[in-house]
């Protein structure tokens, strides 16, 4: 097993893009008022490559994908994303958040719009581009999420995991370069759950670069170039997916692998 | 227990769906279950129908059999019949439409009121067509001139004086670009813009329309304010408050919302300020105080400054009644919008408002319903809205004596307005409710 474990490792590997650089974070600390959220973050993101990040609830996992789109700021460090350095400057801000897309756990898909016009609005008001290609593209990502017949229904109609592939279809059509997933299937039942993950799955496969907070180890072994561990606002350990289940290095990882892979 | 009934269970088919149970009885059943259902609500039942039956007999022979409708006094009804005079209403309807408008020229009013529902028409029914918007936007102007008359090239000024506005707003900042930040520069464009505006109309207008007027002049005779009255006077405050109250609303609820501290304090100031003061106490303002601000010499209409007092007042409660709305939207929805790069006008735009405002439908129609019925004040400072034609008629030796029938025309005017208002706001809930199965 553990050969063929090895074996896939590599292959993986080969899928990763050379060693261009997607992200860069180096140093970077943040504070919610007196406490330290996140601390001392150093982190490369290669082009190509998919990250899992996980550790116990309140770690700053969460906090630190919603730094690197500007959803979070932060107070110390840099972070650099596709070569343009995040600072307090809108327009910086607004070009890298439409090369980042993301997804989150509650979907946020906007209820008053339909399916389409959800994945279409970007595209015509950011990009500016005409209503028929966007309309084009939208049908497109939501034939590749399997979702296409419900093109003309409204998100309350739809069900959770179906609002979730809604969600990552509408990042798609942005056409981002990256790819953000903040729990994308905490909030779904389990029968939903991989109906999502499938979805995941297939994107990892085109090569998209792909950061994801989750719990879900299976989709982690399957697809993460890489694991991170953080707990208390810290990286704690970071390993290629075979050795970080199977060889964790420090106290706090095995605790908490022993926690999730108990039951 | 576990004894007597086997635990494990296997369903042996997949039950097929069969319709609901027929509802017993139609009307009958329903005032059986609903209404006699035991011993206190059929008492309950008959005790109130007793009452409606009561009060009918009462009301429906004074206001439909026994009435009056003509007679040209209250003397003159009674020895007709003793029931309603609605004789008077009959005599005094023009009065109680027009107020005091020259009777030769009402089919002007009459005939902005007509162009009042084309106006709204494309702004309530989106089935409406799209370019009707740019007459609703001039239509302020064109009621304006159909009904105080005067020269045609003052409003065309006005809208000369947006125009200078909107091209300062537009121009300006590109001119400073680099030397200036540019949030700074978009803000000092907007207070030239708005000073630019001021100063047109303050003193720019009386010189384009002279110019213009002594090359074409094209006019309507002019009707003093004092003229207007009755309901014509409250649909020109209530209409022009509940329509410059919601853009104002929302702009200081964003406002009230920004994180620009002097935009902030600005908006929290002028809510805080004019939801703190009495309504009447703006009222007496406008008609005082408001002219020792003004330069010496400037004619500022009274009602035009009593609709600016009722525009603030409804405002400031929209704010309050719009923030909630933007409040009630759960952080993910601007998070979604920031993600996908649009900026902060076009995620509130497309994103937060039409939700927000869809949440906030019933406290804003509350507070439009609350402005229209607040136009009855007027009366204090003078002005001659229906309530204020009231004292002139029972002052009258002919209608001495008379108040049922009058003060019930008058909330029977009021009680459609803000009925048809109220149903319009549970249609467009109705309408805008997607996707809740």
């Amino acid at each position: 097993m553990n050969a063929s474990a090895t074996g896939r490792d590599d292959e993986r590997h080969a899928m990763t893009a050379s060693g261009e650089t997607a992200i860069e974070i180096t140093g970077m600390n943040k504070w919610f008022g007196e406490f330290h959220v996140l601390r001392d973050i150093n982190l490369t993101v290669y082009r190509g490559e998919r990250i899992v990040v996980c550790g116990p609830s309140g770690s700053g996992k969460s906090t630190l994908i919603r730094c690197i789109n500007a959803l979070e700021g932060h107070q110390a460090g840099t972070i650099t994303v596709e070569g343009t350095e995040l600072s307090s400057d809108i327009k910086n801000i607004d070009r890298i958040r439409s090369e980042v897309g993301m997804c989150f756990q509650h979907f946020n898909l906007f209820p008053h719009l339909s399916v389409l016009e959800n994945c279409t609005l970007a595209p015509i008001w950011v990009r500016r581009e005409p209503k028929k290609e966007a309309e084009d593209r939208a049908h497109y990502f939501l034939e590749r999420v399997k979702i296409g017949d419900q093109a003309l229904k409204y998100p309350g109609q739809l069900s959770g995991g179906q609002q979730q592939r809604v969600a990552i279809a509408r990042s798609l059509c942005m056409q981002p370069r990256i790819m953000l997933f903040d729990e994308p299937t905490s909030a779904l039942d389990p029968e939903m759950i991989k109906e999502v993950l499938d979805v995941m799955v297939d994107l990892a496969e085109s090569g998209m670069t792909m950061l994801v907070v989750s719990h879900e180890m299976g989709f982690a072994r399957q697809v993460a170039h890489r694991i991170i561990f953080m707990d208390e606002g810290q990286i704690v350990e970071q390993n290629e997916p075979e050795a970080f289940f199977n060889n964790p290095q420090s106290e706090r990882t095995k605790l908490f692998l022993s926690q999730i892979l108990s039951h | 227990m576990a004894g007597e009934k086997p635990v494990a269970f296997v369903a042996e088919r997949q039950i097929p769906p069969s319709p609901p149970p027929v509802r017993t009885g139609g009307a009958l059943g329903w005032a059986r279950d609903n209404l006699f259902s035991g011993v206190f609500n059929t008492v309950a039942t008959l005790l109130s129908l007793a009452f409606v039956a009561y009060i009918l007999a009462m009301v429906v022979p004074w206001l439909f059999l026994d009435s009056v409708w003509n007679a040209s006094s209250l003397q003159g009804c009674r020895e007709v019949d003793d029931g309603a005079c609605l004789a008077v209403i009959n005599e005094r309807f023009l009065q109680f439409v027009f107020g005091f408008y020259p009777e030769e020229l009402r089919w002007r009013p009459i005939l902005a009121f007509v162009l009042l529902f084309v106006a709204i028409w494309p702004a309530l029914f989106s089935s409406a067509p799209r370019k009707l918007l740019i007459f609703s936007a001039l239509y302020p102007l064109l009621a304006y001139w159909l009904i105080w008359g005067g020269s045609f090239w003052g409003p065309v000024g006005a809208v000369v004086g947006i125009a200078i506005g909107w091209a300062c707003i537009r121009f300006l900042p590109p001119l400073v670009r680099g030397r200036l930040d540019e949030g700074l520069a978009f803000l000092a464009a907007v207070g030239a813009g708005i000073l630019a505006t001021a100063l047109w109309w303050l003193f720019g207008v009386t010189a384009f329309d002279g110019a213009l007027s002594s090359v074409v002049a094209i006019g309507l005779e002019p009707v003093e304010s004092a003229r207007l009255g009755g309901f014509l006077l409250s649909t020109i405050i209530g209409v022009s408050g509940i329509a410059g109250s919601l853009p104002i609303g929302i702009v200081l609820a964003l406002g009230r919302r920004s994180h620009l501290i002097l935009i902030k304090a600005v908006c929290v100031g002028f809510i805080e300020f004019i939801r703190g003061v009495p309504l009447i106490t703006l009222l007496f303002v406008a008609w005082l105080l408001l002219s020792y601000f003004l330069p010496p010499g400037t004619e500022f209409d009274l009602i035009l400054r009593v609709v600016i007092m009722v525009t603030a007042f409804a405002s400031a409660y929209m704010a309050e009644v719009i923030r909630g709305g933007l409040a009630a939207l759960p952080a993910g929805q601007y998070e979604a919008a920031d993600s996908l790069g649009l900026d902060y006008w076009k995620s509130m735009r497309l994103i937060i408002l039409p939700q927000a405002l869809k949440i906030s439908i019933p406290g804003i129609v509350n507070t439009f319903i609350g402005l229209f019925k607040d136009t009855t004040l007027v009366i204090i400072i003078g002005l001659l809205d229906p309530v204020g034609l009231l004292q002139p008629i029972r002052a009258d030796q002919n209608w001495n004596g008379i108040v049922w029938e009058l003060y019930g025309f008058i909330a029977l005017f009021f009680f459609i307005f803000c009925f048809a208002m109220s149903r319009y706001s549970m249609y467009l809930e109705r309408n805008l409710d997607v996707g809740h199965r």
